[in-house]
């Protein structure tokens, strides 16, 4: 199965991604993706920035191991996660992860685990710039209740 | 906690949480005494630990505030 995990502070390119991935992954007749984008809203306060961390390296691997997971889950032939870092604003892209299947339902359902895994066991910190200065963000109790609800 | 690195030379293996009662903090707090108001993770060779961990002489240990997840 191809694979790339990828943690950078430079934007990326969907088209880039998905042409990679097809190109990568043999004849997949399925490709699906998630691509998430930083909001100008969160607990009922207006966001001017988001700033992310990771961990080097330890990071990395847990995405990995994210994709591992699913790999032993679903029969994929390719699996993408590409993470922001650094300084970003409302609207600009953070996330992405595309997954190449043979059928959709693999597709559909990979994408939908390695993302809600990474909400929960990829290490990151978030900072929001606020009306009033800023704010570290905390894990939200609903993300692990998904990754949880995958392990049922 | 104010700090980015710190060496530390161990003469013999300890667990993280005995660890934390070694590391002093720039105002005179142990790592220990510091994150009882505060929760601190732990990671030993990048990876995710509790304070029972064991920590080699040559070990990477990383002490952060809870992760938000991506």
């Amino acid at each position: 199965m191809y694979r790339s995990v990828l943690i950078q502070t430079e934007d990326f390119s969907l088209d880039a991604a998905l042409a990679e991935l097809k190109a990568q992954s043999g004849l997949a007749g399925g490709l699906c993706f998630f691509t998430g984008a930083v909001r100008d809203s969160n607990l009922d306060q207006a966001v001017g920035g988001l700033y992310l961390e990771h961990y080097p390296g330890m990071t990395e691997r847990q995405l990995d191991r994210i994709l591992d997971a699913a790999a032993q889950r679903w029969q994929l032939q390719g699996a993408i996660v590409v993470h922001r870092i650094g300084q970003l604003m409302p609207g600009d892209n953070i996330v992405l992860v595309a997954v190449a299947a043979s059928h959709r339902g693999e597709a559909f359902e990979a994408c939908e685990m390695i993302m809600d895994y990474l909400k929960t066991d990829a290490t990151f910190w978030k900072k929001e710039s606020i009306a009033d200065g800023h704010r570290w963000i905390e894990a939200r109790s609903s993300d692990k209740a998904k990754t949880t609800a995958w392990d049922a | 906690m104010g700090q980015s690195e710190i060496e530390l030379v161990l003469d013999r293996a300890i667990t993280v949480g005995e660890l934390k009662t070694r590391i002093k903090l720039p105002n005179g707090a142990t790592l220990n005494e510091a994150s009882q108001d505060q929760p601190l993770m732990a990671a030993v060779n990048q990876e995710m630990v509790d304070d029972f961990a064991i920590v080699a002489v040559d070990a990477e240990v990383a002490f952060f505030p809870p992760v938000t997840g991506g």
